[in-house]
């Protein structure tokens, strides 16, 4: 018999409630229960980074987090960061720059950028590759994507 | 893959959380921060009857200094320690380490606990363990124990940890976290398990006093190198005729093979981090 149990969250500002198999994992529920399929969905077993969401502000995989293990807390997938333009600086320049070919690891790379922005990340590119090494992109080489977050960073820095 | 079904505990107090595995039939697991387990399960390579969920535990939280210790809670996330002045302060070793283990993301949620609990030989925590003289404290049903490091490892994922008992903290002495301290380590990519290890900590650095040299991913369990301590007890570094009794003392030890090197590179490359964490230690 599947276990079920009953979860709250807020999901990019929203609350609802949901009855979730206790099994599903919180990507999953993401994609097909709410719908939200920015988030991807590669490895299943934390090592590609496609599936990184924000849990009450930092980080996570989204992969090795249960549905049930969310209740009571806040997410916000790279809808609810598109939305409310959190992350529209790197976004302008993910695409300036060229940034994503296939973009399937565009959502999660475009959290773990933030992650290292908003938490004062230096325009290092060294650090900047430190960080992201828990993202895989099959597609770009990743130079493009260093360049992007480097140009965000010395932007800001300037100002 | 996915999980294979399982009964989910969330208990609200450690008195709980060992009243369920004290009474539960099948095998229980606890889930502190997932980034082990999930992977493990998502693979069936772990297939619980139930997952008992540590999160709510807020006895397994905080850091704190006490008594002479620093006691870190088994549920303390790795972002929490880089994030603690107390471990700036007062051990520092532990922040040499941290940018070592895995990326931001799982970081964000990873338990030193849970490192120490599913004691992977590649990982730094269990090696730093050893290097700071930490005990562990682990309760169940029928009490409490405390254990050292040094008696806690016994093998490849196995521990002094029965299935019944959990980890509540752990305490590292204050004079053991002392500010001569040196971490190495060589891997593939950044944020990968290490291909080989060292962590060291001395008292005194010239000459060098009472270290304790732990390695990893050498065995099939993080290893105190007492030979290699002994080898260099009183001497100073850049002392060529220590060193070269501390490298043969490398060599006395058995070390294994796994999928990144043979036993015989990891013993290359344990004289050449010895080197460079010596360096470290008293620079
Ligand atoms: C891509 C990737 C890269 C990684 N790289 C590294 C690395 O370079 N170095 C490294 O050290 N680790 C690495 N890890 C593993 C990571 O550090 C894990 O967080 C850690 O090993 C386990 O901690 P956890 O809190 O997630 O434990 P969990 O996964 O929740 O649990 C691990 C085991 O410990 C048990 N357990 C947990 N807490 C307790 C407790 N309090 N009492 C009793 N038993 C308990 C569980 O039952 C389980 O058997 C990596 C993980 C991933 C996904
Ligand atoms: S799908 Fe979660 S890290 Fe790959
Ligand atoms: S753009 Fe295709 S994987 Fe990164």
């Amino acid at each position: 018999m599947t276990a079920i149990e009953e979860i709250n969250l807020t999901v990019n500002g929203e609350r609802s409630t949901h009855r979730v198999p206790v099994r599903m994992n919180l990507v999953d529920f993401l994609r097909n229960e709410l719908g939200l399929t920015g988030s991807h969905v590669g490895c299943e077993h934390g090592v590609c980074g496609a599936c990184t969401v924000e849990v009450n502000g930092a980080c996570v995989r989204g992969c090795l987090m249960l549905a049930v293990q969310a209740d009571g807390l806040e997410v916000t997938t790279i809808e609810g960061l598109t939305a409310s333009g959190r992350a529209g600086a790197l976004q302008a320049a993910f695409h300036r720059r060229n940034s994503l070919q296939c973009g399937f690891c565009t959502p999660g790379m475009l959290a773990s950028a933030l992650e290292y922005c908003e938490r004062g990340g230096a325009a290092d590119r060294a650090a900047i590759r430190e960080h992201i090494a828990g993202n895989y992109c099959r597609c770009t080489g990743y130079q493009s994507i260093v360049d992007a977050i480097y140009e965000v960073i010395a932007a800001e820095e300037a100002q | 893959m996915k999980a294979a079904e399982f009964d989910y505990a969330k208990p609200r107090t450690v008195d709980e959380a060992l009243a369920i595995l004290a009474s539960h039939e099948g095998e229980v697991r606890p889930i502190a921060g997932g980034q082990s387990l999930m992977p493990m399960m998502n693979f069936r390579l772990a297939q619980p009857d139930m997952l008992m969920d540590l999160n709510a535990l807020e006895e397994l939280q905080g850091i704190r200094d006490e008594g002479g210790f620093i006691i870190i809670g088994a549920m303390t996330r790795y972002r929490e320690l880089e994030c603690s002045e107390l471990i700036a302060a007062h051990i520092p070793l532990i922040c040499a380490a941290l940018p070592h283990i895995a990326h931001a993301a799982i970081r964000n949620r990873g338990t030193i606990g849970g490192s120490i609990a599913l004691a992977d030989p590649a990982a730094e925590m269990p090696a730093l363990m050893l290097a700071l003289e930490a005990t562990i404290t682990v309760v169940s049903s029928r009490g409490v124990r405390r254990i050292l490091a040094d008696e806690f490892f016994l093998g490849l994922y196995e521990t002094a940890l029965a299935d019944d008992e959990i980890i509540t903290e752990i305490h590292v002495p204050r004079s053991k976290a002392p500010a001569h301290f040196a971490f190495c380590e060589l891997a593939r990519r950044h944020g990968d398990y290490a291909i080989v290890g060292i962590a060291i900590t001395a008292q005194e650095i010239m000459p060098m006093r009472g270290l304790r040299v732990a390695l990893f991913s050498v065995s099939d369990r993080p290893v105190r190198a007492v030979a290699i301590e002994q080898a260099l007890e009183n001497t100073s570094v850049g002392d060529a005729g220590a060193m070269k009794l501390a490298v043969q003392a490398i060599g006395s030890m058995a070390f294994q093979d796994d999928l990144n090197a043979t036993d015989k590179t990891k013993l290359h490359l344990v004289g050449v981090l010895l080197k460079r964490a010596l360096t470290e230690l008293c620079t």
